[in-house]
């Protein structure tokens, strides 16, 4: 087990180095960030100083190792234009992205696996209908389309909910968090909703399919001769072999869903990394781009190993291999 | 004597919008306490069935469609899903064909076994254990206090198959259908869960229908033996007069074609053509098309009827012993 996790952070370590390489390359190759920084009145000379000053005079591939030098000392530069370190940067904006994510991500799976066991127990009933044909709905309108109509419907018409920022904060182990305070939930309630709604639809599917499936396995038929209530049924019997794959699908979209809240945090003016990683890539701002994604990469690996860790506790039968 | 179990003409159809097609017709059983019945046909001819509609098990579009299912003089056609439920795995219980994919894989034995006890009656999950536990002693599992915490996948095919008759024996069910229990099984095998099924019932007094393809199986097992052929008991009685003289021409053929009747260097024996299928089923006597002796007579149903000891759906009985 302890083998297994080193050999699958070495991995996310080249990943990162791979990528960085990868970035470093492109954005070079799309331009250069001076012309965006430099003041309308700058001289030649302003010029050549920034130049020398970002160390983009060298060659690429000594851009490159200064940068890895850094890494190995733990600084992963300095944005060209907030002038701060870029890991402090992202990660004074992380919590509001994460905070959302997971909202959206526990949103997902406290609506969509009870709809989709409910679906899959009475695949022929109205309600059962009903849930999978708004889950079309909810796999194909795009987001930006569903965050604008709730902010019409519940901000602008009814004026029940604020339709951006974050609201009040309140800060635990030092680090600011909306979902503490009522206000801060009111104002994450629009954009989680938004953002959680193809999730939602995406886990009744898997779970409806599951359980559709399940229903007439040859275990469920002998938990029926057994004189089981169909709720144990359902909820043990059902649920649990169900949630593998959800399981699965969920921790592949955690990392997906803090991608998508790009759009989400534009539209609900929410201060999160995606806002800043947009403004980033616009300004070529390199260093701010490079740390966020392999924060991403980072992140994704954590995700992909608490899944594992969750497999083994919902499938015995992995557990059993690797022991 | 009252008997435990009386199926009186037991009809399961699948019905959909387009129309309905007859899994079984006009089925008849009678069970005193104690007996055991085997329950013979080739696949496709109805005898799953006849035992999922028992359980009320049968899944959609499937349903049983008419006749009465008594036991112990009530019917369990009428009887409310909460009703029937406290009587399934209760008084009646079922054992599967494949021991590989009847237990949930993902749930260990203990759970699998104290629940079925919990379902039926309020004790305390200590008493539940114990009581899984003797059951797996019962059916011969080694170790069975240690044997309780493992999950399905660390048994063998032969162990999950006696972990689940010990499972259909934890309340002591007066009935227990067992549906080809010992077919995916190796012939060793096969013989070791007969023989613990055999003194098990034997020393409880229970009620086994063992539904089962295979006559040699249910020959030293079964008091009793009827034989299903196209959704329909075609010949019904005592197994040793059915196997010393089979008058139906399929039990006939069927006794015909056990390989140890057949004499060495011969060719085989066999019933020619092949099991018709649901959708298709030829009108009147089902066998006709198959049979050597169908005469015109044939293509209008045959009722089920006594004949010597015995009940028999057709018009030309086999007249001499089989030839063996």
């Amino acid at each position: 087990m302890t083998l297994w996790i080193i050999q699958r952070l070495l991995q996310a370590i080249l990943v990162a180095l791979a990528m960085a390489a990868i970035v470093f390359i492109g954005l070079h190759l799309i331009g250069s960030p001076i012309e965006t920084l430099l003041l309308p009145e700058a001289t030649h000379e302003d010029r050549l100083r920034l130049i020398a000053d970002l160390g983009l005079d060298r060659p690429l591939y000594q851009q490159f190792f200064l940068f890895l030098k850094g890494v190995v000392q733990g600084n992963l530069g300095t944005s060209y234009v907030y002038k701060e370190p870029a890991v402090d940067l992202i990660l004074s904006r992380l919590p509001a992205t994460l905070e959302l994510a997971f909202a959206a991500v526990l949103l997902s799976l406290i609506l969509g696996v009870p709809l989709g066991l409910a679906a899959g127990w009475k695949p022929e009933s109205r309600f059962s209908r009903t849930i999978m044909i708004g889950s079309i709905f909810g796999f194909s309108l795009p987001i930006f389309w569903i965050a604008i109509l709730l902010i019409m419907i519940f901000s602008v018409q009814l004026g029940w909910l604020p339709s951006s920022g974050r609201g009040a904060i309140n800060t635990i182990l030092g680090i600011p968090w909306s979902f503490i305070t009522l206000d801060g939930l009111k104002h994450m309630l629009l954009p989680a909703v938004s953002l959680s709604l193809f999730n939602i639809s995406m886990v009744t599917r898997l779970t409806e399919a599951g359980v559709r499936e399940a229903m007439s396995s040859e275990y469920v038929r002998f938990a029926k001769a057994k004189g089981l209530a169909p709720w144990r049924i359902l909820s043990v019997h059902i649920l649990k072999n169900v949630m593998i794959p959800v399981v699965t699908v969920v921790g592949l979209d955690i990392g997906q869903t803090i991608a998508f809240s790009v759009v989400t945090e534009t539209i609900f003016a929410w201060p999160g990394v995606g806002k800043i990683i947009i403004d980033s890539i616009s300004a070529l701002d390199r260093p701010v781009i490079v740390a966020y994604l392999m924060l991403v990469v980072i992140m994704f690996v954590i995700i992909n190993l608490v899944v594992d860790v969750t497999y083994r506790l919902l499938d015995p039968r992995i557990r059993l291999q690797g022991e | 004597m009252t008997a435990l179990l009386e199926i009186k003409g037991l009809k399961t159809e699948v019905v959909t919008s387009d129309g309905r097609v007859t899994l079984i017709d006009d089925v008849n059983l009678t069970l005193a306490a104690g007996e055991v019945m085997g329950l013979v046909g080739e696949s496709g001819s109805g005898k799953s069935v006849t035992g999922l509609s028992i359980m009320g098990l049968v899944d959609n579009p499937a349903q049983v469609t008419g006749g009465q299912i008594l036991f112990k003089g009530q019917d369990l056609r009428k009887l409310s899903e909460r009703k029937i439920r406290s009587i399934r795995g209760n008084r009646v219980a079922m054992i599967f064909q494949d021991p590989m994919s009847t237990l949930n894989p993902v749930l260990r034995i203990d759970t699998q076994m104290m629940e079925a006890v919990h379902a039926h009656e309020a004790v305390s999950k200590q008493a539940a254990r114990e009581r899984a536990r003797d059951a797996l002693g019962m059916v011969g599992i080694p170790s069975p206090d240690e044997r309780l915490s493992a999950y399905p996948h660390q048994f063998s095919g032969g162990m999950r198959q006696r972990v689940a008759i010990a499972i259909a024996l934890l309340m002591s069910p007066d009935l227990i259908i067992a549906d080809e229990p010992t077919t995916a099984l190796d012939v060793t095998i096969q013989a070791q869960i007969l023989s613990i099924v055999q003194k098990l019932a034997r020393e409880k007094g229970t009620t086994l229908i063992w539904i089962t393809h295979d006559l040699s199986v249910v020959a030293g097992l079964a008091e009793k033996l009827s034989v299903m052929y196209g959704g329909r008991i075609v010949e019904q009685g005592l197994t040793a007069d059915l196997l010393r003289h089979p008058m139906h021409p399929y039990t006939n053929g069927l006794i015909a074609s056990l390989p140890a009747h057949n004499k060495r260097g011969s060719r085989l024996k066999q019933i020619n053509g092949t099991t018709p299928s649901v959708a298709s089923m030829p009108s009147g006597c089902a066998f006709h098309p198959r049979c050597s002796s169908a005469t015109q007579l044939c293509l209008s149903r045959p009722p089920l009827e006594p004949i010597d000891g015995r009940l028999l759906r057709c018009f030309h009985p086999v007249t001499a012993g089989a030839p063996l």
